[in-house]
């Protein structure tokens, strides 16, 4: 399934000429990546579904803010609406993971429906704030419910094998599997959305969301569109999560998951979907490879991170990348 | 065009990945409890391994570091071979209340460094995420300071060595309605335990003719408690019982009713010892003078134990560690237990037999006589009556009187063998507050 | 009638204190476009010098606050030159990750050199305990901490409406090409109110320990409270953030007070609100 050698990826940023979804090498590399880290690290696969999972979560939240330009502190309302969905469900004896997962995705999406309307008007600053502020109430919520909930101690509950009859083992192994298979195929839909004409539609309203009236494109609407997907995404990764772990913790909801995604995502690079699992992947194996060392250690090299990686590029990681790409290409042109 | 191109290899690929890792599934999930098993049995001469999970860095670092404080205090003291066999501890962050990674971090432990025992655990849903491992993985688990009721019922492997809740926070009730204490308010983190600790009370001190004027819950993230004092000041009550969980809640409560004067009119405090934590006292300073607290832990216990444990302490963690407290004590004595049974096992480590010596261990702690109940796997201990004084111009809390051999009233209030409670029910459940 | 007055003279007290911290924000966000996220450093290693100062040293509180302003407005003129003016032209989203960077650093440098442990400041004898006007007992440092407030809102507000500097930095902020075209020295200007915003954030955290706390965690734990003033208050409106500021406070105390069970939401209820009927901020700037 090699591609024919395709033409120098363009940066999404400018829009040259029509996104086309052909299969390009970061693909072969997404794609390949979890098949020879199952190979390569056997026993680390807990960690790779985790991994995984907050990948899927900031790809989620890539959509809004990759591509329509809406700036989100609360993302985590969503992906704790879908771990308790899926927790809640199976501590009430609906212990299938599939139909478990799709209704954590939905009862998300619905919730990032009727939440949109408070968050695609006013300025970035105001998303940030009003996204936050309905995290921070929601995490209030699932305290004060917490005859439901298990309030600040969590919710604990056993699933049912998968597919009914891979039951999730100690290793990781179904975590592993179910995780990268649900977020490869999510990854799919958001890809193909990307690249459509609405897709499309997203990025004119981040560049300029005052000319798209006149081009006939309803605004609200788009972005309502693009905020349900994405809580819907989001959604699902917090009912993956609360599957694999088989707990949902209250800090399922709340400002530091919201921060974290947020950061793991423009370390990765926004708006190019692939950084969302390169973030994600970077971030969670340097904290937990230095967490091991010494807990002072993980911050300050963290942060330096954080920092080196601005002071030499724009756009995180694939941001420098490509830059250093176009860079070489030139010199090779001349 | 091209979408069906990426389409076709999309699919090919997800169903691929699916097949390799369930398929490598199918295989496997019988053996990683094998795996396990075979740590144990094919042990002998190596090293006997204690994973330790607990928070060390963000907002609760504080635990991680007073449980590791205990157990460096204990090594220390006792040397780190065993019926000759090397102790040798994993330490791991769970970088913060997270309770999936704690989960994963006992997955890793279990699984790929095939400890022979879990300890730590800082937090309520830390330990609960993490308890099926210990029952699949048939790891003992040893609860250093989590301190909800329900814990010890989610496996048979945990065992506790802190405290519960209601069985600090009962005999205060008990004790306030005997010492002419007739009008209470309480004010009580709005969380499990706080709920624990709130119903513990209010359970003994109306069952003793007291009469509660009001309940107050302050939200988890509060930083300022102006106006829960003078709440609480205006329904002028003979005292206020307070919990809060130790850290910047408790130097701002103590701080708050210094400074609404609430000891000037009148209004005596009584507290479980969390909030009178011998580690912060210093920090919170003269406010905390004639408060009343019970707790079964405080550094000015009397006793040749604690005078070896604390000597310990300042010998491994240095003078500048500042004061052990009840954490530190429960992982000193925690790993007392380990070297216990490591002992008694003669270095053939075994996880049921182990559970089996834990379930009936029983010595004298630096905090006085503990003994674990056979049938909970919960810690039984002296809860001290306290009041905070200056003892050579520090601040202690001195030990008045005493309830010996209490054990954990949460779970007696239920009544329940140690089944798995119903799905989902938090702690609330089994000490529901009565209103 | 009495309870109400003392509980509203403590809400407004609350808010100050959030203003005295926020407002450093306010400026770096409002008027020269950088988000800031790393701003509570300032504030934690403002509240751990006073603690040094006077718990090791023996200084009294009010000793502390200017040497602590000083040294830090020095400090973020330094980091302005060194750090921040690399950073300030980029997206502000490399901004959130470059400053979330430095605040984990800070974080970490902290853990290393004091500990995880909660520090508390000795307040001096004058700021201690009640004091009895009219029959209702206010809190001393309460009012030292309003007293603080007013004189720093209004000496800003001097500053930026009435002086050269103030003007010079409304004209830079307005349009920085022009401005550097009529001779004013932008990046002076820039660099002066980013030390003025990160000294005031270390005399916040300094004057905050006794009601916030003090430990590491403490720049990300009270991140959300700095964005919401600044926010609702109008990004670079002094007044306004002192309004945000003031009200938020007010609401919070004065809602804990009469219905303590919703506590947990009151504060965050109110930003949600005020920042749909003022998606813009109580304070709008340029218009």
């Amino acid at each position: 399934m090699t591609a024919p050698p395709p033409p120098p990826p363009s940066p999404p940023a400018h829009l040259g000429h029509l996104p086309d979804d052909r299969w390009r090498r970061w693909d072969t590399a997404l794609w390949l990546a979890p098949v020879i880290a199952y190979l390569v690290f056997p026993g680390h696969l807990v960690l790779g579904s985790q991994v995984i999972i907050t990948a899927l979560f900031a790809l989620s939240l890539d959509i809004i803010l990759g591509y329509a330009g809406i700036v989100s502190l609360g993302h985590a309302a969503f992906f704790g609406l879908g771990a308790y969905t899926a927790g809640l469900l199976a501590a009430h004896g609906w212990t299938e993971p599939l139909t478990g997962l799709v209704c954590a995705g939905v009862i998300a999406a619905a919730g990032g429906y009727a939440t949109s309307f408070l968050v695609v008007r006013g300025s970035a600053l105001t998303q940030l704030m009003i996204t936050l502020g309905v995290v921070l109430l929601l995490q209030e919520v699932a305290n004060k419910a917490s005859s439901l909930t298990g309030g600040v101690d969590g919710l604990s509950f056993t699933m049912s094998p998968l597919l009914g009859a891979i039951r999730f083992d100690l290793a990781g192994r179904t975590a592993y599997g179910y995780s990268a298979v649900v977020a490869l195929a999510a990854f799919v839909l958001v890809r193909r959305v990307v690249t459509s004409p609405f897709g499309l539609s997203l990025r004119a309203i981040r560049e300029g969301a005052a000319r798209m009236p006149a081009l006939g494109a309803p605004v609200g609407r788009r972005l309502v569109a693009a905020f349900t997907l994405s809580a819907g995404l989001a959604g699902l990764a917090g009912g993956l999560l609360a599957q694999t772990t088989q707990f949902v913790a209250i800090d399922s909801i709340s400002f530091p998951r919201s921060a974290a995604v947020l950061i793991m995502l423009v370390l990765g690079g926004a708006g190019r979907l692939y950084g969302a699992f390169l973030g994600a992947g970077l971030f969670m194996l340097m904290q937990d490879y230095l967490a091991r060392l010494d807990p002072v250690y993980w911050q300050l090299w963290i942060g330096g991170l954080l920092v080196v990686v601005v002071l030499f590029g724009r756009g995180g990681v694939l941001g420098v990348a490509e830059e250093l790409g176009a860079r070489l290409r030139r010199r090779r042109a001349r | 065009m091209s979408h069906p191109t990426f389409l076709r290899a999309a699919i090919t690929a997800v169903a691929l990945i699916g097949a390799a890792a369930s398929g490598g599934c199918k295989k496997s999930s019988d053996e990683a409890r094998p795996a396990s098993g075979s740590a144990s049995a094919g042990a002998g001469a190596g090293t006997i391994k204690i994973g330790m999970i607990a928070a060390f860095s963000g907002p609760f670092a504080d635990i991680g570091k007073q449980l590791q404080g205990g157990i460096k205090a204990y090594v220390k003291q006792h040397g780190d071979t065993v019926a000759g066999r090397k102790i040798e501890i994993l330490t791991r962050d769970t970088t913060g209340p997270a309770a999936e990674v704690a989960k994963r971090l006992a997955q890793e432990l279990v699984v790929q460094d095939k400890v022979d025992f879990l300890v730590g655990f800082g937090l309520t849903p830390e330990a609960l995420a993490a308890a099926p491992v210990a029952t699949e993985g048939k790891t003992p688990m040893i609860i250093m300071n989590a301190a909800t009721s329900i814990i010890t019922t989610k496996s048979p492997y945990i065992v506790r060595f802190s405290m519960t809740l209601p069985q600090v926070s009962a005999p205060l009730g008990e004790w306030a309605a005997k010492n002419g204490i007739k009008k209470v308010s309480t004010l009580v983190a709005d969380y499990g335990p706080g709920k624990d600790a709130e119903a513990a009370f209010t359970k003994t001190f109306t069952a003793g003719g007291g009469q509660i004027l009001e309940s107050v819950r302050s939200p988890l993230q509060n930083p300022e408690f102006a106006s829960y004092t003078q709440r609480i000041k205006d329904g002028k009550p003979d005292a206020v019982f307070v919990f809060v969980p130790a850290g910047e809640q408790s130097v701002a409560v103590m701080k708050s009713f210094q400074e609404r004067g609430l000891a000037d009119a009148g209004i005596k405090l009584l507290a479980t010892g969390d909030l009178l934590d011998d580690h912060m006292l210093p920090t919170i300073g003269d406010a905390a003078l004639g408060a009343i607290s019970t707790f079964h832990y405080s550094i000015a216990h009397d006793s040749p134990e604690n005078k070896a444990f604390l000597a310990a302490y300042r010998d491994a963690n240095g003078a500048d560690a500042g004061q052990p407290n009840f954490m530190s004590v429960a992982a000193y004595d925690g790993m007392a237990a380990i070297y216990d049974v490591v002992e008694k096992l003669g270095g053939k480590m075994d996880a049921d037999k182990a559970m089996e010596l834990l379930k009936h261990m029983s010595f004298t702690s630096p905090r006085g006589p503990i003994s674990i109940d056979p049938e909970t796997r919960d810690i039984v201990q002296t809860v001290y009556l306290r009041k905070v004084e200056k003892v050579n111009g520090e601040l202690r809390s001195v030990e008045q009187s005493s309830f010996p051999n209490l054990k954990d009233p949460g779970k007696e209030a239920g009544g329940a063998p140690p089944a798995p409670p119903p799905a989902g029910s938090g702690s609330g459940s089994a000490a529901a507050p009565g209103k | 009638m009495a309870a109400f007055i003392s509980v509203l003279f403590d809400g407004v007290a609350y808010g100050s204190l959030l203003f005295v911290i926020s407002v450093g924000m306010s400026v770096t966000l409002g008027l020269m476009r950088f988000v800031n996220l790393a701003h509570g450093a300032f504030a934690m290693f403002g509240g751990y010098t006073a603690y040094v100062l006077v718990s090791r040293w023996g200084l009294s509180l009010f000793a502390a606050l200017p040497v602590v302003l000083v040294g830090f407005a020095g400090v973020g003129a330094v980091l302005e030159r060194l750090l921040y003016r690399w950073v300030s032209r980029t997206r502000p989203l490399d901004q959130v990750l470059f400053t979330i960077g430095l605040a984990f650093i800070a974080t970490g440098l902290a853990t290393y050199v004091w500990g995880p442990s909660q520090r508390a400041i000795a307040l001096p004898p004058a700021l201690t305990g009640q004091i009895h006007v009219l029959g209702m007992g206010l809190g001393a440092y309460r009012l030292f901490l309003i007293g603080m407030v007013v004189a720093i809102t209004v000496s800003l507000h001097l500053l930026v409406e009435r002086t050269r500097f103030g003007a010079q930095l409304r004209a830079a902020v307005d349009h920085p090409e022009a401005a550097a075209g009529l001779g004013i020295p932008v990046d002076r200007v820039f660099s002066l109110s980013f030390a003025l915003g990160s000294g005031l954030a270390a005399v916040g955290g300094a004057l905050g320990v006794d009601v916030l706390g003090l430990d590491p965690s403490f720049t990300f734990k009270y991140m959300v409270y700095f964005l919401l003033v600044v926010v609702v208050g109008g990004p670079g409106s002094i007044v306004g953030s002192a309004v945000a500021a003031v009200a938020l406070g007010v609401f919070d105390i004065v809602g804990k007070y009469y219905v303590p069970s919703i506590g947990g939401f009151l504060i965050y209820a109110l930003m949600v609100i005020l920042l749909l009927v003022f998606p813009h901020g109580l304070y709008r700037r340029g218009r």
